[in-house]
């Protein structure tokens, strides 16, 4: 038998439905409905003029045989592998050094977090500006400070994306502040006691900060993985792609095909798989993370 | 002994300095980059090897970048569309995240989970379907579409304010409750006043998103007397053939600068609202 709920129970609970009812309405009209429909477009032709006409999986055949969809799939994987961790690092690099009782920590974080604040269409412009083959300073401090001929980076099908990654190491600053927070939040007597035993900075960095601080990786991590697949700013407005195809990132593809070829359906196709791989590599890094993070609260049991 | 390891110390903190203010150097030779050719002459732009400081300062540039667009037109576009979702997204997210903060009902852990969850959905998925949607209500080249989805709450955002209203001891809700305070007033008269920063931090980075917003406004705007900063910066290095840095620079520079002021005068607020989701994700 169920028992009955008082009457101010039953009052509260209303009103909490009352509240988020705005998210609930949000998530029905921008998430949920839209994801049925994307997922119906999938199987469809749809150029969003005339209705849409079913064609099963065609969309999705045609997306394996697309020489395009798998360079996309190519520039965006190679961009995330290496922007993604080596981000992280430089960042809890950064991190560490400011959380050593240094002065001035206040002006360093400043510094380091400006250019987080100026984002997009801005920032794309002044790095196109920073790689200009000939005017640039990018190429001028290369020569000037190691005797090197830099090469052609945006131009060069060769060099746009280690380009791009260098880019997105000037965003750091959201890492770093998030880092040292939680380097400060890292109990000293942890590496008092350590220091006891005789444990080496290197050790101490081993055992205590990387356990201590994986939580926070972890986040950090599947956060910048999903960022990364979705690049889209700079690549419209630096590249477009560009040279052949040689920066085509996933979601510009997805772009040109739904707003520039108004195949809605293909494009629907192609972010249905931009959804699925990203829930798969989030799973796999949720499903491994049992083995190198480390929670607080299992260690008493 | 103990000399030796003083100095050992001594040297690893000069080596600290050393990397930081290297690597600070390198973060800021962008923007100075930016802020020197801004104020070029157009001819030394193309000068090889570049000179670090004008050697004349144009600040007529600034002028000459602002009024080749009607670029006060589109600062009140771009005001109009980031105004309106700060005041949408703060009323939204803080009354959503009242519910979830401070009221109880089934199946509020399974909602929440589900607020969760979807700020790992890419956007791309709801994107064509979204504009499918605002396209029947014909609403494609204005701003709605920019502004009304603020008005739903946003999952970071709840979630955000959410862990702030949890820190407020829940014994203010219940002796307001026996004063005969609604729910309503608890959250205007308690919850809001009491988490003024939280909210700052929202209007913040909804502010900072919207203001540098360029894919939504590529996707629904068209008209030339529609554009926002960030579309009409994107299109000026068309208009000029990619020459005329020294413009595009002091552009740059004029988009950015709101910012900018934002950061320097709330830093506080920026640096709560990327710890408290980092760490407490």
């Amino acid at each position: 038998m169920r028992t009955k709920m008082s009457p101010m129970t039953k009052r509260e609970e209303r009103y909490f439905y009352l509240f988020i009812s705005p998210w609930i309405l949000g998530f029905l009209i921008f998430i949920a409905g839209p994801i049925i429909a994307s997922l119906y477009f999938s199987f469809c032709n749809y150029d969003v003029v005339t209705p849409p006409i079913w064609v099963g999986l065609q969309n999705y055949k045609r997306l394996f045989l697309d020489p395009l969809f798998w360079q996309a799939l190519k520039v965006t994987s190679y961009y995330s592998l290496l922007s993604v961790p080596l981000g992280i690092i430089l960042s809890l690099v950064i991190a560490i050094l400011l959380n050593q009782k240094i002065r001035g920590l206040v002006w360093f974080r400043t510094i380091y977090y400006i250019p987080s604040v100026i984002s997009g269409v801005a920032v794309s412009l002044l790095w196109m500006w920073i790689f200009n083959p000939e005017f640039g300073i990018l190429n001028f401090l290369l020569w000037r400070l190691f005797r090197i001929h830099g090469p052609a980076w945006l131009m060069s099908e060769e060099w746009v994306i280690p380009a791009l990654i260098i880019m997105s190491f000037w965003g750091i600053g959201g890492d770093i502040v998030i880092y040292l927070a939680g380097l400060q939040g890292i109990p000293t007597e942890l590496y008092e006691a350590a220091e006891i035993d005789g444990a080496n900075s290197f050790k101490k960095f081993l055992n205590i900060t990387i356990p201590m601080m994986s939580p926070i990786l972890l986040f950090t991590l599947v956060m910048g993985i999903i960022g990364s697949f979705q690049v889209f700013t700079q690549a419209y407005v630096m590249t477009r792609g560009g040279p052949h195809y040689a920066s085509l990132f996933y979601v510009l593809y997805i772009y040109q095909n739904a707003f520039q070829f108004f195949s809605m359906g293909y494009a629907s196709a192609l972010s249905w798989i931009l959804f699925v791989i990203i829930l798969l590599l989030t799973l796999l890094i949720f499903k491994s993370s049992p083995l190198w993070v480390y929670y607080e609260s299992t260690r008493e049991r | 002994m103990l000399g030796s390891r003083k100095r050992g110390e001594f040297l690893i903190k000069t080596i600290v300095y050393i990397l930081l203010i290297v690597s600070s150097i390198i973060i800021l030779i962008p923007i100075f980059w930016m802020l020197s050719t801004a104020l070029k002459e157009d001819s030394e732009v193309y000068l090889f090897p570049p000179e670090w400081i004008p050697r004349k300062m144009y600040p007529s540039n600034f002028v000459r970048a602002l009024t080749f667009l009607p670029f006060g037109r589109y600062f009140i576009n771009t005001s109009i569309i980031t105004f309106l979702s700060v005041v949408g997204q703060l009323i939204s997210s803080s009354l959503v995240a009242f519910g979830f903060a401070r009221l109880n009902a089934r199946g509020k852990d399974l909602l929440f989970l589900l607020v969760l969850s979807t700020m790992m959905i890419p956007s791309q998925i709801t994107m064509i379907p979204i504009f499918v949607l605002f396209k029947l209500l014909n609403w494609v080249d204005t701003f709605k579409p920019l502004i009304i989805p603020n008005f739903f709450g946003g999952a970071f955002f709840i979630f955000l304010l959410r862990q702030f209203y949890m820190t407020i001891p829940i014994e203010l809700d219940d002796a307001a409750k026996i004063d005969g305070c609604s729910y309503f007033g608890i959250y205007t008269r308690i919850i809001l006043p009491l988490t003024k920063p939280a909210l700052a931090t929202v209007a913040i980075f909804t502010f900072m998103w919207n203001w540098n917003d360029f894919m939504g406004p590529l996707i629904y705007l068209n008209s030339r007397e529609k554009l926002t900063l960030s579309l009409a910066l994107s299109r000026f290095t068309g208009m000029y053939g990619m020459t005329a840095w020294n413009l595009l620079m002091a552009a740059s520079i004029v988009v950015a600068l709101p910012c900018f002021i934002l950061f320097f005068f709330a830093q506080k607020y920026f640096i709560q609202g990327i710890v408290i989701t980092g760490l407490k994700g």
